[in-house]
């Protein structure tokens, strides 16, 4: 007998509901996994928009411009085919939301508006009030709702990804998950798996913008029982995130842009408040770091610069990891215009005004660039073959990966407004290359081997059982915090290999700590403890491949910084000038040994790494980067 | 503002398994000004030992965005319902009571099973029909932005149950479908296009447990963090089934 066959989608976010949404609309019945209601997933958080070039601000915006601003602000490191079709991509799926019913802002016309965003010259982003990423949300999730009610998809919420069933051709055909409530470990077999379990900021934990659900433990899983982890050491930071214990939140650009100023005490043992200190005995850094630039350098320089003055000078307030951001100076109506949303955010969660007092801020981990290894096949314009099902193909047969868990489409560093994009479309990319995946079966493929099958859920089992049992020294929620101090100060905004080096030792020791905890908590009943045990030693193996991946790379690109091998503009020289041409050559031969994909390889001794060419037939790096 | 400056204290229901009794226990932390509900119960459970100095399970809670937008950490907090990620210590009367989201079934402590308000959105279709999520090489019909405001309001429902659990009506005892689904079906009915499917959804809530079970206790509008204004889209609805009981009545 001939069964339809079935899909499994991992995480509720933008991009695992774009792919169920395209699976489900060809026929193929999906099975959605997510650890909670879908529609609370971290793309939730998404304040700023979304990016496609509609063109309809009379600034002669070009999907090309696009192309070329989202491969250039990734400083080359992206495949360019894959973005190219994302770009080209763009405006259809925004309409395509708003045929799903998405708010978005509208101009006095009533047509979609569009705002600037992300360091880019022209209006291109399109938002809905200060909610864009909920909105966006919302629309998939409806829809999906929309499917299930039809019987096309079928929700597993509450149920958490666990490991991956292959074959004994190593071909990928279901999962493992273990209810959360009950902690039952179920096997789920399908003919296909698409991750989508979103990014891993919680590896900063506390200081990170992102949910505290955004571990990276399923990608982890997924590296390793083999799929390879891309590009591992591009971490963005957000330079002006408020501070919290719980998590940082993110102050949007916009404070610096309308004028706000970054400072500390010139005396860190000034205890007096902010306002009792006079100009003079204020160091407003960057605006003496970067004299033509000030307050609205780019975010990489900003985070680079808080650093420098706290962590390297001492100059925090107080010696801690805070400087202020100073909108006390502006008018007060023209600040609460222009930056009401951030100013709402403050309040609620500092209690204070910061038109009365300046916010407290710090970098934040915010969006890693890199992810799992997903394929593309290029088609005669030189974009993504549509239909292809090797785009998103991750290198295990059988399992596909979308959103922010790939790496494939920001590079070395993300556009502000591109990740929303890039996880609308990789989803609907994934989605279809699986639809084609799905039609091209052979129906009398070998089938699972159940003993196989039955013996991954003992092992699994017998994981809660010991972590139940163990009665060792460790608290499990004390080792994240001491996971997260550790990738900030050593794995963080700037690095150094010796740091790199150390914080390798440092994860193998918190590895075999995290081994050692006590739960605290017998029950076998909603145990999210015992959970987070679990997730907490793949978090560990995952942030082994960031500090791995970052050791490797000897250069400064995007947002991996390694001030050792700076190739420094000579100040003053240009094009023609000996020493311009000096560090041209210097540049080009950096590049041939630099522009590489990163690949990591799981392996029991530690991540082994390797590198992949990069696909830069649409704009090649011809020269180098010359803001002045 | 709290009495003690020392320390944050808590009460705290707990209950470990549904249909288990319920029993209360405090905790303690050092003060901190910076405080909020969940970034005190994560001290908490780094250490979970009560004020009588007894080791105890850590309290199981949900949340996830931590910024008000995910709906996952409503609780009762000094008896009112609200999301805990922005209820900051210093604005609480001490000892903090923490109860479970009432209304909803209990999971473990202050974790709720708010499966039902899932359901609420499937029964009145809270979603456009779309032929299919491709491109139609169409743009979309425009929206002034006056509608659009009024809409945005609506659009940012995040589910988190607080109208829900506040309202006498809702509740294990009725069938009555809550505000939160009720606003869902008044944003679905202004869309150009989802307005074709607008019978469709009020009949969805004209029977049992639809829009006449509202007691227009006003108790919903109150609680709602992100201020949605639910009684406003009930009155409306209310127009609009009347409009369609009389269009029913007369095949219109
Ligand atoms: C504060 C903030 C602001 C941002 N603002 C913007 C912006 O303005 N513009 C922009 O373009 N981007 C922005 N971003 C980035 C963007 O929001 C994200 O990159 C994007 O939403 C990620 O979507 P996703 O679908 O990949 O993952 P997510 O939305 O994170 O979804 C992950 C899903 O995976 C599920 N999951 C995870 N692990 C498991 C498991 N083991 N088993 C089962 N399910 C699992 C979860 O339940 C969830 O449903 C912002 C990010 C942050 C932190
Ligand atoms: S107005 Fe209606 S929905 Fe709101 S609380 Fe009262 S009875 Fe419930
Ligand atoms: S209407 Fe308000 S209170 Fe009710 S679920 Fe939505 S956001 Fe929560
Ligand atoms: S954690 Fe998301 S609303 Fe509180």
């Amino acid at each position: 007998m001939k069964t339809t066959p079935t899909a499994i989608v991992i995480g509720g976010g933008l991009a695992g509901l774009w792919a169920t949404l395209r699976i489900a609309d060809a026929g193929f019945p999906v099975q959605l996994f997510s650890l909670f209601e879908v529609k609370r997933s971290h793309s939730v958080c998404a304040q700023g928009g979304i990016n496609a070039v509609l063109d309809t601000k009379g600034q002669r915006d070009s999907i090309h411009q696009h192309i070329v601003d989202t491969l250039k602000g990734g400083e080359y490191l992206a495949n360019q085919p894959p973005v190219k079709s994302m770009c080209e991509a763009a405006p259809g799926l925004i309409h395509t939301f708003e045929r799903m019913g998405v708010t978005f802002s509208r101009t006095s016309e009533g047509l979609l508006d569009q705002r600037l965003f992300g360091g880019v010259k022209n209006k291109r982003t399109c938002f809905a009030g200060a909610s864009s990423g909920q909105q966006l949300l919302y629309g998939v999730d409806q829809q999906v709702r929309r499917l299930e009610s039809l019987g096309q998809v079928v929700k597993f919420e509450w149920w958490e990804f666990l490991s991956l069933l292959k074959d004994a051709d190593g071909v990928c055909r279901g999962i493992l998950a273990m209810d959360l409530k009950s902690l039952e470990i179920r096997a789920f077999p399908a003919d296909v798996v698409v991750i989508a379990t979103g990014g891993f900021g919680q590896i900063y934990a506390p200081k990170t913008t992102t949910s505290s659900h955004c571990t990276g433990a399923a990608a982890s899983r997924c590296y390793q029982q083999g799929a390879w982890f891309a590009n591992a050491e591009f971490f963005q930071f957000h330079p002006t995130a408020m501070i919290g214990r719980d998590k940082n939140r993110l102050m949007s650009e916009a404070a610096r842009g309308e004028g706000g100023r970054i400072w500390t005490p010139r005396d860190p043992r000034d205890a007096r408040a902010p306002n009792a200190i006079p100009e003079a005995e204020r160091f407003y850094f960057l605006e003496e770091f970067f004299p033509a630039y000030g307050n609205t350098v780019s975010r990489d320089e900003a985070s680079r610069a808080i650093w420098h003055v706290t962590r390297e000078m001492g100059l925090g307030i107080q010696g801690t990891d805070r400087v202020y951001l100073d909108l006390t100076h502006l008018d007060r109506a023209f600040v609460s215009g222009r930056l009401g949303a951030i100013l709402d955010i403050y309040r609620k969660f500092a209690g204070t005004d910061p038109l009365a007092a300046p916010m407290e801020i710090f970098p934040a981990a915010h969006y890693p660039m890199g992810g799992l290894w997903v394929d593309f096949e290029r088609d005669a314009d030189g974009g993504m073959r549509p239909d292809s099902p090797r785009n998103q193909a991750t290198n295990l047969p059988g399992l596909y990966a979308c959103g922010e868990c790939d790496y494939a489409y920001h590079g070395a560093n993300r556009l502000g407004a591109n990740s929303l994009l890039s996880a609308s479309f990789s989803g609907r990319v994934a989605g279809e290359s699986v639809v084609s995946y799905l039609k091209g079966l052979d129906h009398r493929r070998t089938p699972l081997d159940q003993a196989g099958v039955a013996f991954e859920i003992a092992r699994q089992q017998r994981l809660n059982q010991d972590l139940m049992r163990s009665n060792g020294p460790e608290n499990p929620y004390q080792l994240h915090q001491a996971l997260g101090a550790l990738m900030t100060t050593r794995v963080g905004v700037v690095r150094v290999n010796s740091e790199l080096a150390t914080a390798l030792d440092e994860l193998r020791e918190l590895e075999r700590r995290a081994a050692s905890v006590a739960l605290g908590d017998s029950s076998a009943w909603t145990n999210q403890t015992l959970v987070f045990a679990r997730q907490l030693q793949d978090m560990i193996r995952l942030a082994m491949v960031v500090a791995k991946s970052a050791l490797e790379r000897d250069e400064c690109r995007g947002a991996h910084h390694k001030p050792a091998f700076k190739i420094p503009l000579p100040e003053g020289k240009f094009a023609g000038d000996p020493e311009f041409e000096d560090y041209r050559a210097r540049w080009r031969a950096n590049n041939d040994r630099w522009l590489k994909t990163t690949i990591a390889e799981f392996s029991a001794e530690g991540p082994r790494i390797h590198d992949e060419e990069i696909d830069l037939s649409i704009y090649p790096p011809t020269e180098p980067r010359d803001y002045r | 503002m709290p009495a003690n400056r020392m320390s944050i204290r808590f009460k705290i229901r707990r209950q470990d398994a549904p249909g288990s009794p319920s029993y209360w226990q405090e905790f303690a932390i050092p003060y901190a000004p910076d405080h909020n509900v969940i970034s005190a119960l994560m001290v908490v459970q780094n250490n979970p030992v009560t004020t009588d100095g007894q080791r105890v399970a850590p309290v199981v809670w949900d949340r996830n965005c931590m910024e008000e937008v995910c709906g996952s950490c409503a609780m009762l907090i000094n008896g009112v319902p609200r999301p805990s990620c922005s209820a900051l210590i210093d604005s609480l009367t001490q000892p903090i009571v923490l109860e479970p989201l009432p209304k909803f079934p209990v999971v473990r402590d202050l974790l709720v099973d708010r499966s039902r308000i899932d359901e609420g959105l499937r029964r009145v279709r809270a979603w456009i029909e779309i032929d299919g999520a491709w491109d139609t090489h169409e743009g979309a019909p425009r929206i002034s932005p006056i509608e659009w405001s009024a809409n945005y309001l609506y659009s940012r429902c995040m589910s988190c149950g607080c109208c829900l659990s506040a309202c006498p009506q809702f509740g294990p005892h009725s069938a009555f479908i809550g505000p939160a689904a009720l606003a869902q079906v008044r944003l679905m009915n202004a869309h150009p296009t989802g307005r074709y499917d607008q019978a469709e959804r009020l009949h969805a809530i004209m029977g049992d447990g639809g829009i006449s079970d509202c007691g227009n206790a006003q108790n919903c509008v109150r609680v709602c963090p992100k201020a949605i204004p639910l009684t406003t889209a009930i009155g409306e609805l209310g127009r609009q089934t009347t409009v369609q009981a009389v269009k029913d009545l007369f095949g219109g």
